[in-house]
Formats: structure tokens, C-alpha cells, sequence
């Protein structure tokens, strides 16, 4: 009875601590006009400090291992950075004008969209080399791997096309026609789903990841805000599936919406032209990068409200949490 | 007339995306001047801003080029064939001969009066990438007659705009002998008086070294006797405009042909992916993309978005779509035609020729359904009385 009574009690100040903890860690934010990542104090919600790295860094993600990964679209190069010591471990060519990437899921490989020339491109991480390109849609942009590895996805904002990639042979299997100017990918927690943003339609193409078919277009509205001033871009899809977080562009807020609903909940104001969001291991805080503002503004996701925002880099793009 | 034809065939090899066995072909004809005058070497030289700097064929070609995967995708093509014609019964028969030919789009780099004689010519779309006359989009409107390129009333409203969040109220009007510099003006005043700025004295300019003329053509006597908070100069040809800022009496910023100047494009443009299409263009041309050749590019752009939303035609069916037809000019939002004019609504950017100082439609200014509709003729205004 006793024990019984002091597992209860421990069990319940862990859930306190957890409530209640302030977040730890650090968020990295890259910006295009520095050649630096802007370090945040998740404690503290305060500039840390800047590391300096590759010219024009753009998309970011961390490396299985715990490493940070940023490509940059003037260096043509993706920087590999210890986030422990703050410093770059080397450099990793990438080709011509890289955008945003994707790494395998042993981490071996980046798959990574080459903007100019109109490439989706295979680099052995450890030697650099490149190991396959396919020829694809104009201006490709986002990019993101099935969870096994096997199909590669990439849209392209010119041909309005998310270009279906088969990793295996390097083969272009199909062109799926998304909205006007296809942005940013999140799959859904079972990988059924494709969510694509239309930057150019204010909306997001649903897309099967079985048929590969546009199952659905989920439309975004703002109140006071024309339709095209609502410039979809970010997104992220919590671990459970069920909520979706969608930066809206030049219309400044973030979406969040009921993915099984597919329903918009809440809409957050933040930024100017929010670019992409990123969620904090709790799921706690959603962190909006925003494009024209210069600052990244830290959301409550619980209360669906905006905490602060933190002044970083000149044209911030992407932002990693590492905690 | 001399017809030169070159056909560019793209997205027929695309068995694997596909799966149709025959793709649709758009046919579009580029009609442009024979020796055109604009391409002579020193005006290109002088790379005057607003003046084109070479053939509508270079932006429509990267377009088309952009285009391939999406056509491949949908199963369609479009073939791009050009004439020259060195008059305007010229144009009127390549347009003839055109239709003939079954060209499904017109595409149109002409003057004015060229333009609309190709218009009356035939039943086809007209895109016209070139003339900026208000009149083609007024009292000559024609249901068919599209235009991608900003009218001058376009380019004079986002000034005007600008000059507004400036507080430059106050301006000196400079108007120079050019053949369109009277129309142009009274342009002008038009922007001027919508958004109620003031034009405090208005002259006439002339290009001359005469001593006996200097009234007309020294700087300093032009910019003397008046309070103003900006110059406001109408110059078709450039040369003048050119030399004006930096050398007015009272320390004030020139706009209108030099200065600060209202445009389609320019290839300093940084942001919606603009620089992206500024590569490419300067890539495949070897040189920089100006505003004319962004309406070149978005007529292609135009074309691709058509073969691909019907992928079979037929022409009837594509000319029925066009109107209601989207494209993305890489100006950060969507782009749709007027259905009151036929005119492609778009930002504009207002540069001084190194960069891209703003935008227009500037912030703050309001419309009750598109704020793009405040550059340009609206739809209440009805000066287009052609229904469609």
C-alpha cells in the first residue's frame, strides 16, 4: 500500500516535471543573407550566439548521429556542424545551387534538390560523391523520403509537379500535378499521406502515397487576407498524426489543423511571410521562422498562441531543434 | 513579307510519364518586326530602363524550355513558330497566314496600330507582349486582344503609388517631343490626379545644345522657378531622362523615364524565385532579363499553363480557356487576366536600375476585391466597352 502509494506519487511529480520543465536545448536557425546559423537558448528564448558556415544557407536537419546538416545555395555545398562544439566538421559538395535535402535513413545518403539546374541529386555523405541525378521539373525545392527509404519525393515550383522517384534505380516513376508553386512535404503518421503545400493556390494537395493520387486539397482562409496573399510553405505533422502546422506565407499567420478532419483548428498570428515551422520534441512549442521580419516566433501549441519573437539572421530559412 | 519559321517541338518523348499515345500540339505563332528599330545597336547599348533589350523569342524560349516536364507530364507540346513583318499589312497577313496554318495563339511584339490591325485579322487569341499603349486596352479593346506587358497606366498608377508613401506630393512635370511623350503625359496626370498629388509646373523639354534653345534644354533653367518635391519626366526616347537626375537646381529625386521608374521586371528582382528565372534568362540570352522580356516569358508561361490544364486543344477550346487562365510570373502571387481588358494584372517593381527599391501596389493602398486592380484602368472606369 505504501509502495503502491510512493510509485503513484513519483509518477505524478514526473508528470509535474514534464508539465512543467522549461525546455532545454538549443535551436539553430539558418539565414540566407549571413553565411551564419543564429543559436536560440530554448531556456531562456534568447540569441546565444552565430556560427559561422557556408554562403546562403537554406534548409537544415540533423543527421542520425546527432550532427547538423545545412545546405548552402551559394557555397553549393552542405556544411556538416557539431552542434556540441559549435563548429563545422567539413564540408560536403552538394552541386549546383542546392536547396533542401533529405538524408537516408542510415544517414549515408542526401538526397538533395539542385535549384538552377533543375536536378534531384544522390551524395554519398562520407565521400562526397555524387552517386545519381534525375532530371527533373523546374526551380525543384522541397524534398522528402519515404520512411523505408524506398521512394523519393521532390516538387518542383515550376512545373507544379511532386516528381514520385523510385531511389533504387534513380528512375522518375511519376509526375503527380500538385497546386500552383508545391513548396514543402510532411507525411502522415502512417505514411498514407503526402501533405504538399501550394505556395501559389493557398492550399495543401493531400496525396496518397499509395495511388499517388490528390485524394484531397485542404484550402486555407484568413480573415482580412485575400487568398493570394495566403502563401503557404512550412509544414510539419506531429509524431501521433493528428495535427498538422502550416506557415502561411505573406498572410503571417500559422495554421494548425485537424489532419483527420482535415480542418483548420486555429490560426496563429506571427511573423512576416512565415516560411517554415519547426516542433520542439514535446510538442510543446512550434517555432516559425520568419522570412520577412528577421526573427523567429516561438508558439505555444497547447494555448495556440504566440510567446515571443526572437530577432536572428537577415532572411532566415529554416530552423533545427536540438535538444 | 519575309516569314521565317523555326519550330521549337517540345515534351513528345515522354512514353514512360504519359501513357496517352498522341499529345495534343498548341500551335502559337510570334509575329515581331522586321529590322526592328528598338534592336539597333546603340539603343541597345544604352540599355535605357523601360526599353527593351532584344527579341520577345529569347523570354518566350526559356518559358518553353521551364515548361517541358509540366507538358510532358500532362501529355501535351506547343510549338512556337515565329514571322517577321516589316509593315503593318505585313503583320496582318502572317497573322492571316498564321490561322491558316492552325496556330491556336498569336503572340504579338508589334506597335500599337500593328497590333490591332493583327487583332482585326483574325478570330485567334492575340497576346500582346509588346505595346503598352492604354489605347489597345480602352477605345480599341477587342474581346481577343490579351496583354501581358503592363499598360503605361499600369506603370504611371504604381508611381504615382509610391510617390504617395513618400509624401512626394509635389511634382515638376517634364515632357519631351516624342511622338507617344503628349499621351504618355496626360498618362501621367491621370496617376497624378487619382491619387491626388499636385503637379506644380508642367514643360516641355527638347534635346538640343542651341544657346538659343536652352530654355527648353538646360537642366538647370528646366528645374528653376518652382517648389516641387520630385521631377516627374516623360521621355519615350531616354536620352534626356538619362541626364536628369543629379542635375536639377533643387536637390529632388527624378522619376518616371529615369530615376525611379515603374517596371515589369528587372533582373535585380530578389525575391518569389525571381533571380531564379533572371539566371536562367541570362543564361540562355547572355543577357540581363529586362521588363519586356519578362512579358515575352509569361506569355510562355501562359501557353504552357494552357496546354496543360486541356491537354487535347482543341483551338476553340483553348481560346474559350485562356481568359480564365492562371500563371505564376514569379512576382509572388498569382496572375490572372482583366476580364474587363484582357490586361494581365501583375505587381510592378520600381527601380532605379541597380536594384528594386518597392513594390507596387504599395502597402496600405486598398480595392474591394483585388489590390492589384488599383494599377491600371478598373473595371467601374467601363473605357473598354467591349463585352466578353
Amino acid at each position: 500500500m505504501i509502495r503502491s502509494n510512493a510509485v503513484a506519487w513519483a509518477l505524478c511529480s514526473l508528470a509535474l516535471l514534464a508539465g512543467t520543465a522549461q525546455a532545454q536545448g538549443l535551436a539553430y536557425v539558418s539565414s540566407e543573407k549571413d553565411d551564419a546559423l543564429t543559436v536560440i537558448d530554448l531556456a531562456t528564448l534568447a540569441v546565444k550566439g552565430t556560427i559561422a558556415t557556408c554562403k546562403r544557407g537554406r534548409h537544415l536537419q540533423l543527421t542520425p548521429d546527432r550532427k547538423l546538416l545545412v545546405a548552402c545555395t551559394d557555397s553549393n555545398v552542405a556544411d556538416l556542424i557539431d552542434p556540441a562544439s559549435g563548429k563545422s566538421l567539413r564540408r560536403i559538395p552538394l552541386g549546383d545551387e542546392p536547396e533542401a535535402f533529405d538524408l537516408s535513413p542510415d544517414g549515408k545518403t542526401i538526397y538533395v534538390s539542385n535549384e538552377d539546374t533543375g536536378e534531384a541529386s544522390f551524395i554519398d555523405l562520407a565521400s562526397g560523391k555524387k552517386l545519381k541525378s534525375v532530371k527533373v521539373g523546374g526551380e525543384p525545392e522541397g524534398v522528402k523520403l519515404s520512411a523505408d527509404g524506398k521512394t523519393l519525393y521532390v516538387t518542383s515550383e515550376v512545373a507544379g509537379l511532386v516528381h514520385v522517384i523510385d531511389t533504387a534505380s534513380a528512375k522518375l516513376v511519376k509526375n503527380i500535378k500538385a497546386g500552383k508553386r508545391p513548396r514543402r512535404m510532411a507525411f502522415s503518421a502512417d505514411g498514407r499521406e503526402l501533405w504538399v503545400t501550394n505556395e501559389l493556390d493557398a492550399s495543401v494537395s493531400i496525396i496518397s502515397t499509395s495511388s499517388h493520387e490528390v485524394v484531397a486539397t485542404l484550402k486555407f482562409e484568413v480573415k482580412g487576407a485575400r487568398a493570394e496573399d495566403i502563401t503557404p510553405v512550412g509544414i510539419q505533422i506531429t509524431r501521433d498524426g493528428k495535427r498538422a502546422f502550416v506557415a502561411l506565407g505573406r498572410a503571417n499567420h500559422v495554421a494548425f489543423v485537424d489532419v483527420a478532419a482535415r480542418k483548420v483548428t486555429n490560426l496563429v498570428l506571427v511573423g512576416k511571410r512565415a516560411w517554415n515551422v519547426t516542433l520542439d520534441k514535446a510538442e510543446a512549442r512550434l517555432y516559425v521562422v520568419n522570412g520577412l521580419s528577421d526573427d523567429v516566433t516561438v508558439v505555444d501549441v497547447a494555448g495556440a498562441k504566440a510567446l515571443k519573437s526572437i530577432p536572428v539572421g537577415r532572411v532566415p530559412y529554416g530552423l533545427v531543434v536540438v535538444e | 513579307m519575309r516569314l521565317r519559321r523555326f519550330v521549337f517541338l517540345l515534351g513528345l518523348a515522354t512514353g514512360l510519364l504519359t501513357g496517352t499515345a498522341y499529345a495534343a500540339v498548341l500551335k502559337a505563332t510570334l509575329i515581331t518586326p522586321q529590322d526592328d528599330p528598338r534592336f539597333e545597336r546603340s539603343r541597345l547599348e544604352r540599355a535605357y530602363l523601360g526599353h527593351p533589350g532584344g527579341p520577345a523569342g529569347d523570354g518566350l524560349q526559356v518559358a518553353l524550355e521551364e515548361g517541358r516536364f509540366e507538358l510532358d507530364a500532362a501529355g501535351s507540346s506547343v510549338t512556337l513558330a515565329s514571322a517577321a513583318a516589316g509593315s503593318l499589312a505585313a503583320a496582318r497577313a502572317a497573322a492571316q497566314a498564321a490561322e491558316k496554318a492552325g496556330a491556336a495563339v498569336l503572340l504579338t511584339d508589334l506597335p500599337a496600330d500593328w497590333t490591332l490591325a493583327v487583332a482585326d485579322a483574325v478570330k485567334l487569341p492575340v497576346l500582346n507582349i509588346g505595346a503598352a499603349a492604354d489605347s489597345l486596352r480602352q477605345q480599341d479593346c477587342r474581346a481577343h486582344l490579351f496583354h501581358l506587358l503592363p499598360s503605361e497606366r499600369m506603370r504611371a498608377d504604381a508611381l504615382a503609388q509610391t510617390l504617395v508613401t513618400r509624401k512626394w506630393s509635389k511634382l515638376l512635370l517634364l515632357t519631351g517631343p516624342g511622338a507617344d511623350d503628349q499621351q504618355r503625359a496626360a498618362t501621367a496626370l491621370a496617376a497624378i490626379k487619382r491619387y491626388g498629388l499636385q503637379v506644380v509646373a508642367s514643360k516641355a523639354f527638347k534635346l538640343s545644345a542651341d544657346p538659343r534653345e536652352r530654355e527648353l534644354a538646360n537642366p538647370l533653367l528646366l528645374t528653376a522657378g518652382a517648389a516641387y518635391d520630385a521631377v516627374w519626366v516623360v521621355d519615350s526616347d531616354g536620352e534626356f531622362a538619362r541626364s536628369l537626375p543629379y542635375r536639377t537646381v533643387l536637390p529632388r529625386p527624378v522619376v518616371g523615364d529615369a530615376g525611379l521608374v515603374a517596371l515589369a521586371w528587372h533582373a535585380q528582382f530578389e525575391r518569389f524565385g525571381a533571380p531564379q528565372v533572371s539566371r536562367r534568362f541570362a543564361k540562355s540570352n547572355k543577357r540581363p532579363m529586362t521588363a519586356n522580356d519578362w512579358a515575352a516569358w509569361v506569355g510562355g508561361k501562359l501557353l504552357v499553363a494552357l496546354a496543360t490544364t486541356l491537354p487535347k486543344g482543341p483551338n476553340a477550346a483553348w481560346a474559350q480557356a485562356l481568359a480564365k487562365t492562371t500563371v505564376d510570373g514569379s512576382k509572388g502571387t498569382t496572375l490572372s487576366l482583366r476580364a474587363w481588358d484582357g490586361q494581365l494584372r501583375q505587381p510592378l517593381l520600381l527601380t532605379d536600375g541597380q536594384g528594386v527599391i518597392s513594390q507596387a501596389p504599395v502597402d496600405g493602398v486598398l480595392h474591394p476585391s483585388n489590390v492589384l486592380d488599383t494599377l491600371g484602368a478598373d473595371a467601374p472606369e467601363k473605357t473598354c466597352k467591349i463585352a466578353r
